[in-house]
């Protein structure tokens, strides 16, 4: 079971508090993009074994959605932080450095 | 007008722990960034409580004031001075980015009185929360088994339970099912 801690109003819950909300920092690709980058706006999702970034929602608290870093093989969760960013922050990104040597996820490492 | 009820026109189960529906209250939602000077200083002379912290709530009488998220407070009062509170609150914020709404009608107000370990227990049966560290002035916005809730303790032996009407039937059956139990603890 995974335990959040939601960054709008600081609540750590397990995850039926939670919702999830799919892979984050996705691009959006609207009129004038191609049609690769539609298609991969639209159908291509990350499933890795080990490190990812999700979108999580805290549905029955205070309604925010934010980010979450975690590890889809241990279910062990890195970190979360805002809904606005559009990248991880670095701190966070050392902490998995640290813990998972070698890991990659789209163009982060 | 006809007159306000409550869900369950005033249902009480008695026990160890006892479980009861209030008398209708009213209740306004303020919608707004709670962290600028100009809606939570309205907010704070409407309600006459201080605007409270980051999952806080503060209880004065019949009145309470309660940050449900950055930028979503409610204000539970005496149904007598809703039109009043609510006229001021949304004259007072007339040029701000919030909206003051009556949610009077919108929510049940559930109160569970008994022991404070026996309190303890019957939530942490239907929510996930650390009920051993929840401390009074704190309100969590979390779950009750299925159900969306809110709950508070206004004072030790105390806990008052916020959940939409339309589920009031089934959270106070959870509450006083869960209150009937054996203890664990």
């Amino acid at each position: 079971m995974l335990i959040l801690t939601c960054p709008c109003c600081g609540v750590t819950a397990e995850e039926t508090e939670f919702h999830g909300g799919g892979e984050a920092h996705l691009k959006r690709e609207g009129p004038g993009s191609d049609d690769a980058a539609l298609e991969g706006y639209l159908f291509h999702r990350e499933n890795p074994r080990g490190v990812h970034f999700e979108r999580w929602r805290h549905v029955y608290g205070c309604g925010k959605w934010f980010h979450a870093a975690r590890d889809t093989a241990t279910l062990e969760v890195f970190g979360t932080y805002p809904a606005q960013s559009t990248r991880p922050p670095e701190d966070l990104l050392e902490t998995i450095r640290a813990k998972r040597p070698g890991w990659r996820w789209r163009d982060l490492a | 007008m006809s007159d306000p009820v409550s869900a369950l026109h005033g249902l009480t189960v008695e026990g160890s722990v006892r479980v009861e529906d209030l008398a209708p209250r009213g209740m306004i939602t303020l919608r707004g960034d709670l962290s600028d000077a100009t809606v939570s200083d309205a907010l704070a002379r409407a309600a006459g409580l201080a605007v409270p912290d980051r999952r806080g709530i503060a209880v004065e009488g019949e009145k309470r004031l309660a940050w449900m998220s950055p930028d979503e407070a409610l204000l539970i009062l005496p149904r007598a001075r809703l039109a009043a509170t609510l006229a001021g609150l949304t004259e007072t914020l007339a040029s701000s980015h919030a909206l003051a709404a009556d949610m009077s009608d919108a929510r049940a107000l559930l109160r569970l009185t008994g022991e404070d370990a026996a309190l303890r227990e019957v939530l942490a049966r239907l929510a996930p929360v650390d009920m051993a560290t929840f401390a009074t002035g704190e309100i969590r916005r979390t779950r009750l088994a299925q159900v969306a809730c809110a709950f508070w303790m206004p004072a030790p032996g105390t806990v008052e339970v916020i959940c939409f009407r339309s589920v009031a039937r089934y959270a106070f059956d959870l509450l006083a099912q869960a209150a009937a139990s054996p203890r664990i603890s």
